[in-house]
């Protein structure tokens, strides 16, 4: 019976497939790629005020609201300055290191420095984030270590949240850098070098230019993962509002599902026109 | 400037970086044995206080087990699932392959709170199902996939398929060749992958919120639930140093087992 099952099975390499595909894509495909269609649709519809169960009527009254109330233009503004400043941080901080890593660092070095930076971004978010709100405190160590200096901790606020963002996603900048410099040939910088370049010009000339996907690659990370942050703004940001938030709140305390389909779909309208923007530097293929 | 001095600096920048990764989790560690409530610095004295406080917390046990039982099934399931699309990617090129791939890192690709809110509303107004312990291990299994999906790949791809066609020449048939070839070339992989989906469940908070029962906490929202209750941030501390090292044990182990660095990638 088995040997027949096997050997009807070694015959049928489509129905192999079939079968090993089959559950992956129903739980994917289906449940998953329906929920986020579910969702988008969800977003023309609207909440009864009273009672918050969603009324299908189609509108676009949700997206009208988002264009024209100005407090969501704010938030949404201030969302992706937000997301910007910690992105151009993140590249001034990343590059440095993953210079280092990939083209002076010895192999088995190399080796140690990626899973050094690896581990970190499997501790827990929420703790990384509780360990700045206790850093920047008014008693805490950053205000120990700053304050002989004549400097005081920032507090908590927008520069506390781009910091801890910063912090939060760096590694997904190290990473992609460290790929592109590594993969960047000897043989160019050397030739660059022949040709009578100083260093700054052939980085500039060369290095820049040809690790510049990398750098794109890793800020696709930094940009959307900021872009549909909330936790972190709660924890260190103050009173400040990022888009999340008010996804956050409509689901929650305002009971408003359709309202916050439509504010979900800013960042993911927005990741696409970036992903869009991006496609020509080649930075998808450094994913 | 020499280039000799452009090293050094790069190498300091390199050496500041890692100790500005490394720096809060090491503090957050010190701090769960701060005897100062309010983590005051630098420790006017150390106890162990907190810690003997938080295996009588019985908030903080209920949300380890719940996180528990959510990480072992999410990543029962998503061992299945990943391992089967590993499979099928990499033994057949078949028509909308790359839509697989690109389907199975969709939701850690998407910002948390967009893959959250989806599956909040699919299960609410959609299939009009109750949150509860159940929905919450569908959504984390959804993400932990591609994590088991990428360790077998790897896996796979290294190992080649000599052997496997050296044991069907043999007279083995395709579950027997399965059984003593390919699962045991497999084992350490399986086990790596495994290890990181728990891990990555188990920290889990965005999808989470919008995803398990009211009543019911997680660790990390349990911490989130007790973080602006100041007579609770000595437990919530310890709670905090328990998970750093219940993430980066497992993350080590991985790439110990897996032999692979980019073991590790979550992407």
């Amino acid at each position: 019976m088995r040997r027949g099952v096997a050997a009807f099975l070694n015959r049928k390499p489509g129905l192999r497939l079939s079968i090993l595909l089959s559950a992956p894509m129903a739980w994917l495909g289906l449940a998953y790629l329906g929920a986020l269609a579910a969702l988008f649709v969800t977003a023309f519809w609207h909440a009864d005020p009273f009672t918050g169960t969603v009324v299908t009527d189609w509108s676009l009254d949700n997206f009208e609201t988002l264009v024209t109330d100005s407090v969501y233009r704010t938030i949404t503004f201030r969302t992706i300055g937000i997301a910007v400043a910690v992105t151009l941080v993140d590249v001034v901080i990343a590059f440095p290191m993953a210079f280092h890593m990939a083209r002076f660092a010895s192999p088995r070095a190399r080796r140690v420095l990626v899973i050094a930076v690896l581990t970190p971004l499997w501790a827990s978010y929420l703790v990384k984030a509780y360990a700045w709100r206790t850093m920047l405190s008014g008693n805490g160590i950053l205000h120990w270590l700053l304050a002989p200096v004549g400097l005081s901790s920032p507090g908590y606020g927008l520069t506390a949240t781009v910091i801890t963002l910063s912090y939060l996603w760096l590694p997904y900048m190290i990473l992609p850098v460290y790929a592109g410099l590594e993969r960047l040939p000897d043989s160019l910088v050397d030739a660059s070098g022949d040709l009578g370049a100083r260093p700054w010009r052939t980085f500039r000339s060369v290095i820049l230019p040809l690790t510049f996907p990398a750098i794109v690659a890793g800020s696709i990370f930094t940009f959307s993962l900021s872009l549909g942050d909330y936790i972190t703004v709660r924890i260190v940001g103050g009173a400040s509002q990022m888009l999340g938030n008010v996804v956050f709140d409509n689901v929650g305390a305002a009971n408003n599902l359709p309202f916050a389909a439509t504010v979900a779909t800013v960042p993911v309208v927005i990741m696409l026109g970036y992903l869009a923007a991006v496609r020509r530097t080649g930075a998808l293929e450094n994913l | 400037m020499t280039s000799r001095g452009v090293r050094y600096l790069l190498l300091a920048a390199l050496v500041l970086g890692l100790v500005v990764i490394y720096f809060p989790l090491l503090l957050v560690l010190l701090n769960s044995f701060n005897a100062d409530t309010t983590f005051g610095w630098p420790p006017s004295a150390l106890t162990f206080e907190w810690w003997t406080r938080v295996a009588s917390n019985e908030g903080a046990l209920a949300a380890l087990r719940t996180s528990v039982v959510a990480g072992l099934a999410a990543t029962g399931i998503a061992l299945v699932l990943g391992t089967m699309a590993a499979f099928a990617l990499q033994r057949y090129r078949f028509y909308g392959r790359d839509a697989v791939s690109l389907l199975i890192i969709l939701p850690i690709a998407l910002p948390g709170i967009v893959t959250g809110i989806a599956l909040n509303n699919a299960f609410r107004t959609v299939l009009g199902v109750d949150l509860g312990l159940l929905t919450a291990v569908v959504a984390h299994a959804t993400f932990c996939i591609v994590v088991v999906f990428n360790n077998v790949i790897a896996r796979l791809r290294r190992v080649g398929g000599d052997l496997r066609e050296a044991s069907m020449d043999l007279g083995a048939d395709g579950f027997t060749t399965f059984r003593l070839v390919t699962f045991p070339m497999l084992r350490s992989a399986l086990l790596a992958g495994g290890l990181l989906a728990f891990a990555l469940s188990f920290d889990e908070i965005i999808v989470t919120t919008f995803t398990l029962g009211a009543g019911l906490e997680t660790l990390p929202i349990w911490i989130l639930n007790n973080l602006f209750r100041p007579n609770q941030a000595p437990v919530v501390n310890v709670v905090a140093a328990v998970l750093v090292l219940a993430s980066t044990i497992p993350v080590y182990l991985a790439q110990r087992l897996s032999g692979d660095t980019n073991s590790g990638g979550r992407l």
